[in-house]
């Protein structure tokens, strides 16, 4: 059922099985024994499955929608997950999410998680929304607007928005300044 | 007893959430994510007709297709019993009472027709592409207008007639002075918890046991035993962790089916809806269409107040939308005529999304109290104080705590109506008009039978708490550690919860906005007689203790022990108690007391909602970039958990307001937009400013003084949207949700 070809998970290699149609969200969830990353809808509208990829010029992870991703196309790359986000205890964004009330079910929470960190790179990198006044600048302060903006691929019908936005803001205040 | 002292700040304090940890590290394990070896994944094929008989159902190619360990029709299913349905049993939880897989009738489109099992997700969904079914169609009612040709008779809930009529509404109606009489529709909707409906599934001999993301745990357990000829002892309903309810977490035939399934193959199955198949297989809040007239005096005092809905179900459910319960319950007026009757259609069952009844009904009433108050020239506002009432409308019972009037003034001062225009079309920026619109919001209290708590009291002063409720991140696992830290006198950190099993104590369900008031009544109970026995079978007796000759009702809680109430110095610790009792630890589970404070007062939650509408002059683009929602709700167990309920009951009415809708092609009765890009929820960027207040006056009749929290939050936000569309353009828009293309 599996190859001896694989993708890094959270720093560990996960066999890529021999069915080309696996996504990296089942990858992760059915066969990694990762169901940290969620499926809401599995069609790229929820935000619930994202991750954080290398980024192919080796700078800043980059969050992708897992659920659109074929598994055999992160073959030898690398994937950071909700459960591998914490370099020890906690991620500081989880902490904020605790401290802020940044979730109710919690199920959006892990798409949510990884998203703001790499919504929060591309502000570092200057990638432009559509909210951003200026766009030649080479960075972007995430004010409240940029944030909403930013963050509205990640569904939440719970409502805990303000939580999931303060925690944001909170954790990268002065960021991209 | 009289009140413990642990400290003020156990109960009401901003207690961080006690799965937080679990939830943000992704660790909290899901329905779907339960390991399993020798797992099989279920996929679902979906009838393409709302009506008729399946006449062919070939099967050959899915079951030669790799991987498939079984195709599941009505050919082979085993004998199941209709599942008892919510509202038409006393532990029903099915959405409707229709027999699954036992015949060849398709009664909806959508319908699950074949069930196929294959070891991964990808080869089952492959094989049931590979079903083909045919059908010989009947004709089927998909359409609003066929369904009221067809007929409409009173709508029932929980078997009351919804009538309610005191004096002569219409005669005083024709003769009021001033007066309104519109029609307003509100649309289906779909609950969309983020989380899509999933069990995993596995027999252990003859004991069922089901990993399900229920708000009925109970409930669901029972209606499973009826459903496969069980003793309910022989089914366990886990569901820990439940990602989003809504009311759309009931007992559903996905879960009937994976069940069937796992029996016959004899290995454990996984069946996790796609988006789209729980629209096919779950049903959501029901379409209506409310007429309210309101008659009133030059000086605004109502004298007739009618409010009749009528609404879509289905042959085969008894969950109507209530849409006249709040309206009864808010303002005073001369007379009444509040009726609901239903029209038959062949969907999927409709049924519960929060606040069920008063948020449609809600949007209705308090449209017209705004259209009124544009004909009287009051302010909205002041129109709903002088129409207060000093008891319950109707009933005349007596209030247990009523202070809505506090919360809507304190509500318009935050939100500052007074610099409000109550002329329309008064303000803009640029190409944006801006307007702001206010609406009353209610919810009434409930507390069900069936409440049960155990609790155990173990060694070093530790508490446990177990009882059958549910977690959907309301916060009720937080809020019952406090309850019980509270109770014990015993630091947070010393309580351990267990919850979100049909093992363990109670029948509560995450329904009703009901469960804080059923565990704080089943916590008492127990604690009682927890305290009783532990005297009784030490302290009490023997002659050393400071406690000797004492009894539950002699005595409090104080620092992680009990105390004499006449002299508080008289206080021993719990391990000492235990130690005399000769115990490691004592049990003591007991039933919550009969909910007798919902017949004797009139208890409801109440709000007030405002809201800064801004519609854009070139698209017709409405945004809300502001609302105050101002609650009375009695005491108020957990400011943090609190504000997330009252914040996501508004957000969710400010996607009623302006974008949801599912939508039902009336040829085919298909739902078309099964999908969250084509039905649409508030996103970060429309979701604005939320401020929320609350009076956190405690009720003297209810248990610690609460009221329900968890969908006050969504009543009225539609109305206050559509009351701040006309003030800031003059459109009224009376038709769900406020799309630009009513505004151009």
């Amino acid at each position: 059922m599996t190859t001896d070809r694989s993708v890094t998970v959270n720093g560990d290699p996960v066999p890529l099985p021999d069915d080309p149609r696996v996504s990296l969200l089942d990858l992760l969830r059915e066969y990694a024994g990762l169901p940290g990353t969620k499926k809401g809808c599995d069609q790229g509208a929820c935000g619930a499955c994202t991750v954080l990829v290398d980024g192919r010029t080796g700078g800043d992870r980059e969050r992708i929608l897992s659920c659109l991703t074929l598994a055999v196309q992160y073959e030898g790359r690398s994937v950071t997950t909700v459960e591998g986000l914490a370099d020890g205890d906690l991620h500081p964004l989880q902490e904020a999410f605790i401290d802020h009330d940044g979730f109710q079910c919690g199920y959006c929470t892990p798409g949510q998680l990884c998203s703001a960190v790499g919504m929060a790179a591309e502000a570092r990198r200057g990638v432009p929304s559509h909210v951003t006044a200026d766009v030649t600048r080479s960075e972007v302060e995430l004010t409240t607007a940029e944030i909403r903006e930013r963050m509205s691929g990640n569904l939440c019908r719970c409502g805990a928005h303000h939580g999931i936005v303060a925690a944001i803001a909170t954790t990268y205040a002065g960021a991209g300044r | 007893m009289s009140t413990p002292t642990t400290g003020p700040d156990v109960l009401g304090a901003p207690v961080p959430r006690r799965d937080g940890r679990v939830k943000v590290t992704g660790t909290a394990r899901f329905a779907a994510e339960v390991p399993m070896p020798g797992l099989l994944y279920a996929a679902f094929v979906h009838s393409t007709v709302a009506k008729g008989r399946i006449t062919g159902l070939d099967v050959a190619a899915a079951e030669n297709s790799p991987g498939v360990a079984l195709v599941m029709t009505h050919r082979n299913a085993p004998p199941m019993a209709a599942p008892p349905a919510f509202a038409l049993h006393p532990m029903g939880a099915s959405g409707d009472n229709l027999p699954v897989m036992r015949d060849d009738r398709v009664r909806w489109n959508g319908q699950a027709v074949a069930v196929v099992l294959a070891d991964t997700q990808e080869r089952a969904d492959r094989a049931a592409e590979l079903v083909t079914p045919s059908y010989a169609a009947e004709p089927a009612v998909t359409t609003w207008s066929a369904a009221k040709a067809r007929g409409t008779a009173r709508a029932s809930n929980y078997g009351m007639p919804l009538t309610t009529v005191s004096g002569d509404a219409d005669a005083a109606l024709s003769a009021a002075a001033v007066s309104v009489d519109h029609t307003y529709t509100t649309p289906r909707e779909s609950q969309n918890a983020m989380e899509p409906h999933a069990a995993t599934v596995v027999w252990d001999g003859d004991t069922l046991v089901v990993h399900d993301c229920t708000q009925l745990v109970s409930q669901v357990a029972v209606s499973l035993a009826e459903v496969f000829g069980l003793r309910p002892d022989q089914v366990r309903v886990s569901a820990p962790f439940v990602g989003g309810g809504f009311g759309g977490k009931g007992l559903w035939s996905y879960l009937i089916l994976a069940a069937a399934a796992a029996r016959m193959t004899r290995r454990p199955v996984r069946a996790a809806l796609s988006r789209e198949g729980v629209y096919r297989l779950v049903g959501g809040r029901t379409l209506t269409e409310q007429r309210v007239a309101i008659g009133a005096r030059a000086d605004g005092r109502f004298d007739a107040i009618i409010h009749t809905g009528l609404m879509a179900m289905t042959e085969h459910n008894a969950v109507p939308e209530a849409v006249t319960s709040a309206t009864g319950a808010l303002y005073a007026a001369g007379s009444f005529r509040l009726e609901v009757d239903r029209a038959l259609m062949d969907t999927v069952a409709n049924f519960y999304m929060r606040a069920p009844g008063e948020a449609p009904g809600s949007f209705a009433l308090e449209s017209a109290i705004d259209e009124l108050a544009h004909e009287l020239g009051i302010d909205p506002v002041e129109l709903r104080l002088r129409n207060e009432p000093e008891t319950e409308p109707v009933t005349g019972r007596p209030f247990s705590s009523r202070h809505a009037v506090e919360a809507y003034r304190a509500g318009a001062e935050r939100f500052g109506w007074s610099a409000r225009s109550a002329v329309p079309r008064a303000r803009r920026e640029g190409e944006w008009w801006v307007g702001a619109g206010t609406a009353a919001a209610t919810y009434p209290y409930v507390r069900f039978p069936g409440g049960a708590a155990r609790l155990v009291l173990q060694p070093g002063g530790r508490v446990g708490v177990e009882a059958a409720a549910h977690e959907m991140g309301m916060g009720t696992a937080t809020v019952l550690a406090q309850i019980t830290a509270e109770r014990f006198a015993v630091p947070l950190t010393a309580v351990s919860v267990s919850y979100g099993d049909s093992t363990l104590p109670g029948v509560i369900m995450a329904a009703g906005s009901q469960q804080t008031a059923s565990l704080a009544a089943a916590v008492a109970a127990a604690h009682r007689e927890l305290v009783g026995g532990l005297l009784a079978a030490g302290a009490a007796a023997g002659t050393g203790s400071p406690l000797a000759g004492c009894t539950a009702d002699t005595v409090a809680t104080r620092d992680g022990g009990l105390c004499r109430l006449d002299d508080p110095d008289a206080w021993e610790p719990y391990d000492a108690l235990l130690a005399r009792a000769g115990l490691t630890e004592l049990r003591a589970e007991q039933a919550a007391p009969p909910p007798a404070e919902m017949g004797a007062w009139s208890i409801h939650s109440y709000g007030a909602v405002f809201a800064e509408v801004r519609v854009n002059d070139v698209t017709g683009e409405v945004r809300v970039p502001r609302i105050v929602g101002s609650f009375d709700c009695g005491r108020i167990l957990n400011a943090r958990t609190a504000a997330g309920q009252f914040r996501g009951g508004i957000i969710m009415g400010l996607g009623m307001a302006l974008m949801e809708e599912t939508q039902v092609d009336g040829r085919t009765g298909r739902i078309m937009n099964p999908s969250l890009s084509e039905y649409h929820l508030p996103v970060h960027a429309d979701v604005g400013d939320i401020d929320v207040i609350w009076t956190g006056i405690p009720d003297p009749r209810t248990p610690l003084g609460a009221h329900g929290i968890g969908e006050i939050g969504i009543v009225g936000v539609a109305a206050a949207v559509a009351n701040g569309v006309y003030n800031a353009v003059g459109v009224r828009v009376r038709d769900l949700p406020i799309t630009l293309d009513k505004l151009l």
